[in-house]
């Protein structure tokens, strides 16, 4: 079970609405990445920090289950692949026979109402299950849909799925020009990220906390636990569809290869090399994951190894982290802010009493 | 201590047989073993009732079946009328019923006064809320009376596993209190605590509104005796003798098996 640092309690969240109790932080980072595009080339924009909040959001999805539901899913990149794949089969793409074309504003919600449906009706099966048993029956789900995907080619266009799958025209703008991706992809990422913070602290949120700590006693204050974890699985499936339409948008294609076992890994790889402690640590984790998978070769073969071996740096770069840190790159900070509040001397935390 | 206001009487509108809870013919096993057997016991609403008897009696079996953690093996419970036997936990909360249990099962992941909040959020609507509550949400000003109401409120924003073993047994009768309940079931609620906490246990539940009963399974007889009205002393998972704190404190019999005159164990 995970346990998650609460970021205040609802008393103190009612007044964290307004935004001068935004922390400072938060206004920094945001001026950051608002002007980082002047900085840098359109590559590290649209291939490394557009991915990032992509694998981000896709990974959010699973830190909303794991971290305050206790529901590790495998199922997040499947939901993801699930929405692409809907996205390419009713609107446009080279695979004319199967696109049906319709506009983008029928297109995207009617794919992300699919998602959702998938999501719930994957949760209804899986919260009958905990633990690993969890990871079996969601694993089972994605590996089923991989396989579905890759042998469907009345629907899913078998091995070759869809490509030239592209971003409306809105407003004139090319959005899947480097600048414009940047700023789509941050867009839903802080969208996403925002939704999840404060949802954290609503009614559903708490309850979902509430059931990831104490299913029994949730049930025995008049809760239905398993509603409030099929609804979890319904929202986490909705995040990880929007990350899956802009993956699909980036790559302009999904196929049987989106949805594998290996991303299914990888976006699990990603959500516990943040911390599941709190949403963004599924955006520190995409980062690292970005990063390692892309400099990865160029490291090996400049070591003179082969460069096909990249994934044993990324595997490499994960021991090392979950070694040091089984909750992740979160966990070391709050361990490093320990340390910094604890008196060199006498060992306590500068707060506490010497008593 | 307590505030009345905050437990104000819901409106069922279910049958009423005269008895707020009725248990006849109630058993439970598990497997070979028989915890409860042949069960029947009367509460009228508002009495306060003491449920007594050494370790293994069977007590907290009673509680769980009551409050549907499992379901009885044989007979039926009657909440208010209301045939319940066949009710999800839930609901019965729903209805009014609140326990606490014998070891704190509290949201350690959460503050305290998110604790209550959710306690109170449980038995009302919105428990599907995608809003945060406002600054006015009437739930979470009761949250905060409730916790003012136990003393917990300069630890209202800490978390629970920061507590100490009596504030967590604390926080567990503020959690009992929330939503109007009719009918309370605590479980050792002294346990652990201090001899001022005691004190302030006592003065809680004897401060509660005279509609709001309750069964208190406590082994500090002190406690035990003076919040109740009537006592029911349980002995390998059978009810052995019934009748007023002083008749049984009295009771040869009571005195043998529990009081200090020797016990099976």
């Amino acid at each position: 079970m995970v346990d998650v640092t609460p970021i205040t309690s609802a008393n103190q969240v009612r007044s964290s609405g307004r935004l001068e109790k935004v922390p400072p932080a938060y206004w920094v980072m945001g001026v950051i990445l608002l002007v980082i595009p002047a900085f840098v080339s359109p590559f590290v924009m649209y291939q490394l920090m557009g991915w990032t909040f992509i694998l981000g959001i896709i990974a959010l999805s699973l830190m909303f289950l794991g971290g305050y539901g206790g529901m590790v899913s495998m199922a997040q990149m499947a939901f993801a692949g699930f929405a692409g794949y809907m996205v390419a089969i009713f609107g446009d793409s080279a695979i004319t026979g199967i696109s049906q074309g319709w506009p983008w504003w029928i297109v995207i919600p009617l794919a992300l109402l699919l998602t959702g449906v998938f999501s719930t009706a994957v949760g209804w099966l899986a919260v009958r299950t905990e633990g690993i048993y969890t990871i079996m029956i969601t694993l089972a789900i994605a590996a089923a849909f991989f396989y579905f995907t890759r042998q469907n080619y009345d629907l899913f266009n078998g091995f070759q799925g869809f490509n030239s799958v592209l971003p409306p025209q809105l407003f004139g703008v090319d959005w899947r020009g480097p600048y414009a991706f940047y700023y789509l992809t941050l867009f839903f990422a802080v969208l996403a990220y925002s939704l999840v913070l404060y949802i954290s602290r609503a009614p559903f949120g708490l309850a979902l906390q509430g059931v990831r700590d104490n299913p029994r006693r949730m049930a025995a204050l008049g809760y239905n636990v398993t509603a409030h974890r099929v609804a979890a699985y319904g929202f986490a499936g909705l995040l990880a569809g929007v990350g899956g339409i802009l993956l699909t948008w980036q790559s302009s294609q999904i196929s049987p290869g989106t949805v594998g076992i290996g991303p299914a890994i990888d976006i699990l790889i990603i959500a516990v090399i943040g911390g599941l402690r709190h949403p963004i640590g599924a955006f520190i984790g995409a980062f690292i994951y970005v990063i390692l998978k892309t400099f990865s070769v160029d490291i090996l073969v400049n070591l003179g190894l082969a460069g096909e071996r990249f994934q044993l740096v990324i595997g490499l770069g994960f021991l090392v982290i979950v070694f040091f840190s089984p909750d992740g790159i979160l966990g070391l900070w709050d361990r490093f802010k320990e340390s910094r509040n604890r008196d060199p001397l006498t060992g306590q935390n500068k707060g506490d009493s010497p008593l | 201590m307590s505030d009345a206001s905050l437990l104000t009487k819901s409106s069922s509108g279910q049958a009423d047989s005269g008895y707020a809870l009725e248990l006849r013919d109630m058993s439970k096993k598990f497997g070979a073993l028989e915890a409860l057997s042949g069960i029947n016991m009367k509460v009228r609403p508002g009495e306060r009732r003491a449920v007594l008897g050494s370790n293994g009696a069977g007590k907290t079996t009673l509680f769980n079946c009551v409050t549907g953690d499992f379901p009885p093996t044989t007979g039926a419970i009657r909440f208010f009328g209301e045939d319940i036997t066949a009710f999800p936990a839930q609901e019965r909360i729903r209805r009014g019923l609140r326990r606490t249990y014998q070891i704190s099962l509290l949201f350690n992941g959460l503050s305290v006064l998110d604790n209550v909040y959710l306690a109170c959020r449980g038995v009302s609507r919105g428990r599907f809320s995608f809003a945060r509550p406002r600054k006015s949400d009437a739930l979470m000003q009761t949250a905060e009376e409730l916790v003012d109401t136990v003393n917990l409120n300069e630890v209202g924003q800490t978390l629970v596993s920061d507590l100490s073993y009596g504030q967590q047994r604390q926080l567990e009768i503020a959690m009992a209190l929330s939503g109007a309940p009719r009918f309370i079931l605590f479980d050792e609620p002294a346990a652990g605590l201090s001899p001022t906490e005691r004190t302030e246990l006592v003065n809680i539940l004897t401060g509660l509104p005279g509609h709001v009963g309750y069964i208190i399974i406590e082994h500090d007889m002190d406690v035990a005796l003076r919040v109740s009205d009537m006592v029911t002393m349980m002995h390998n998972g059978r009810i052995f003798k019934e009748g007023k704190p002083a008749e049984i404190e009295d009771d040869p019999e009571v005195q043998a098996l529990y009081l200090g005159g020797g016990s099976d164990e």
